[in-house]
């Protein structure tokens, strides 16, 4: 199938944060995910990226705007209706350690989704999840064994085999590697391309690590205060980053060689708070080019050189003075 | 001279199991390695290497069972390690400062910040309150806080990430110590808020002189803001040098294996540079502790691993160098 799995369109995420305010968690956004595509958001801590990938998966309710997934509007779907849709809609969290019941052995952790979604006995389920044990390189000997025996990356890969034994048609990964060491990072990385390139499983990756995003992506979504600044392919968007947020962004990545030069725009201030959002683009307070009307309007997403590809919301963007100051390192 | 001169060290974590046994985890197995004045070195390896223990080693932080069972360090010609508690805590905060991680919960949450800077500068010093208060206003303002003498009123479950490990800095920094560990700095703080922190450790090292040791795990911060690096394996460094030098040429196949896994260099879809499990501390191999994941390893590894000088103080444990 060709054509979008999800499309996500001006979802808004608002948490009640008592006395009356509220937290601005996600703010219009928009994107639709096609089949086998990895999309990569990316962002600081308060930007949105967890909730949008926990809004997609309906573990929380949106605030507005509309998700579909397989055509299927899901946005107001009750809870009842949206579980059988989980076995096609699978999630992977941060902390591998937290996310397993700690009294459940591998081998029937794997099993679960199996048991919920599948019509298959007990000696099925145990041969399946033997099957996806191997599949993510997790040797037989541990299925009876308990979460607390095994090492971070084991967790994330039973926490992966979970989530593909349904073979899912989109996978939301929450920072599945943050956790874990340089190595064992390199091995799940290694085993989410092998899994997509076998399965053409559609996914979400959210990440702040910018060269596991930038390894691992097709597209990538720039997020700041909730709202997308940039969306670009992954190449083009560290090649010629167009938002000034994005430029600091991605200038302040550090990558693992000496010999790359590195050119940094400083950015100053903190990133405004999500109960009062500022009127305009939520970036003017820090942005170094903002002019007085940047405060006024928000911009929207707009392509830049007229490629359908690479989308930008910022309103210099239009005069050229969107290029931010680079200091040269060192 | 270098400033700090570590030889040797060794630290066990000694205790009895169920069955009254004695078991010793060897965490640090001879570590050496040497920090000048205005030399930031970079320490790197994974979880459980020892990176951590080798820093509260040498500034007498250990607590039981752990224990320091032999080696020197060597701060400015004294052995930190053979001092007496007076004389460590006399140095400790004032000639050594201590960047620790996870800057929320290193803070003394029932003290506003002033009070904590104000604190540590009058333990060490004979300054009033009034000259220490000014002091301290001062460097947290040389480390770009805004408002700094509002920001001395502010207690630590009011700042943000980045600001609170500024504030950690200033504690190390208050003094003027001449040596400053900082472990993990930046670990847990967004990519735009580590570069400041990273830009304002760098920019103090070039104007002060300060020897720093930074404990890291990312490659990335090594790569760009030290000058040496020393890759821990087991608790050992397996290999040491000019940063530029080791990453073009990564002599011991753990450092190799380990730059190899960066993003920036993996191809995926080989499945080439995936490492085993961490090697158990209460059983190590004999010889050469990255044996049993080796991909050049041989029965002649089976003796401890020979230091191979690579020419410009590049330096690696490894038979096959």
């Amino acid at each position: 199938m060709s054509g979008p799995v999800l499309e996500v369109d001006g979802l808004v995420k608002h948490f009640d944060a008592g006395r009356g305010r509220r937290v601005h968690a996600v703010n219009g956004v928009s994107f639709s995910l096609a089949a086998g595509e990895t999309l990569g958001l990316v962002g600081e801590s308060g930007s949105g990226k967890s909730t949008i990938g926990r809004c997609v998966t309906r573990l929380l309710a949106p605030s507005g705007g509309r998700i579909r997934f397989l055509g299927q509007d899901i946005t107001t779907l009750p809870e009842a209706a949206c579980r059988p849709l989980r076995g096609q809609l699978q999630i992977v969290f941060q902390d591998p350690w937290s996310a397993l019941n700690p009294r459940m052995r591998v081998g029937d952790l794997i099993a679960e989704p199996l048991l919920l979604h599948t019509p298959l006995s007990r000696g099925e389920r145990r041969d399946r999840a033997a099957e996806l044990a191997r599949r993510v390189r997790l040797t037989g000997e541990l299925l009876g064994r308990f979460p607390g025996e095994l090492s971070g990356g084991q967790l994330q890969r039973v926490c992966i085999a979970r989530a593909i034994a349904t073979s899912p048609r989109v996978i939301v990964l929450d920072e599945p590697t943050s956790s874990l060491d340089l190595s064992v990072r390199a091995g799940i990385l290694d085993l989410l391309a092998e899994l997509r390139a076998e399965t053409g499983t559609a996914m979400i990756f959210i990440s702040h690590d910018l060269g596991t995003v930038k390894l691992i992506c097709d597209r990538i979504l720039v997020l700041y205060l909730g709202q997308v600044v940039e969306a670009a392919p992954a190449a083009r968007l560290f090649a010629d980053p167009a938002h000034p947020y994005a430029q600091a962004l991605i200038s302040a990545h550090l990558p693992a060689d000496p010999a790359v030069a590195i050119r940094r725009h400083v950015l100053e201030g903190d990133v405004p708070s999500p109960i009062d959002l500022p009127p305009g683009c939520s970036f003017a307070s820090r942005c170094p080019v903002a002019i007085p009307h940047c405060r006024v309007a928000a911009p929207s997403l707009a392509p830049i050189a007229e490629d359908p590809a690479h989308l930008a919301a910022c309103l210099r963007i239009a005069d050229g003075g969107n290029r931010i100051e680079a200091l040269t390192h060192g | 001279m270098s400033l700090l001169a570590v030889e040797n060290l060794h630290t066990h974590f000694i205790a009895r199991d169920l069955d009254n046994r004695i078991r010793v985890h060897r965490a640090l197995n001879g570590v050496s390695f040497t920090l000048d004045s205005g030399q930031v070195l970079g320490l790197v390896g994974e979880t459980g290497a020892g990176k951590s223990l080798t820093a509260t080693s040498i500034l007498g932080l250990l607590r039981p069972p752990a224990r320091v069972v032999a080696g020197r360090a060597m701060f400015d010609g004294q052995d930190l390690l053979a001092m007496d508690e007076a004389a460590l805590n006399a140095l400790r905060g004032r000639d050594i400062g201590l960047v620790v991680q996870s800057p929320k919960s290193s803070l003394d949450p029932l003290s506003r910040i002033g009070e904590q800077l104000i604190r540590i500068h009058r333990a060490h010093t004979t300054a009033t309150r009034t000259e220490a208060e000014a002091r301290a206003v001062a460097m947290l303002d040389s480390l770009g806080i805004p408002d700094p003498s509002a920001r001395m009123r502010a207690w630590p479950h009011e700042l943000s990430g980045g600001m609170a490990q500024r504030v950690l800095i200033a504690l190390a920094l208050l003094n003027a110590p001449r040596l400053l560990i900082a472990d993990e700095p930046t670990t847990g703080l967004d990519v735009t808020v580590q570069a400041q922190i990273l830009d304002l450790l760098r920019d103090l090292v070039r104007r002060t002189g300060v020897a720093a040791m930074v404990i890291t795990h990312d490659l990335g911060v090594v790569a760009h803001y030290c000058d040496a690096m020393a890759v821990m394996y087991a608790g050992a460094i397996v290999e040491s040098g000019p940063v530029a030098q080791v990453f073009a040429r990564p002599t011991h196949p753990y450092t190799a294996n380990l730059i190899a896994a960066t993003p920036e260099r993996l191809k995926l879809g080989t499945a080439s540079t995936v490492g085993g499990s961490p090697p158990n501390l209460l059983a190590l191999p004999e010889g050469c502790a990255y044996r049993d994941r080796c991909p050049l390893a041989g029965a002649d590894c089976a003796v401890p691993p020979p230091t191979v000088a690579l020419g410009a103080g590049h330096s690696v444990r490894c038979l096959r160098a």
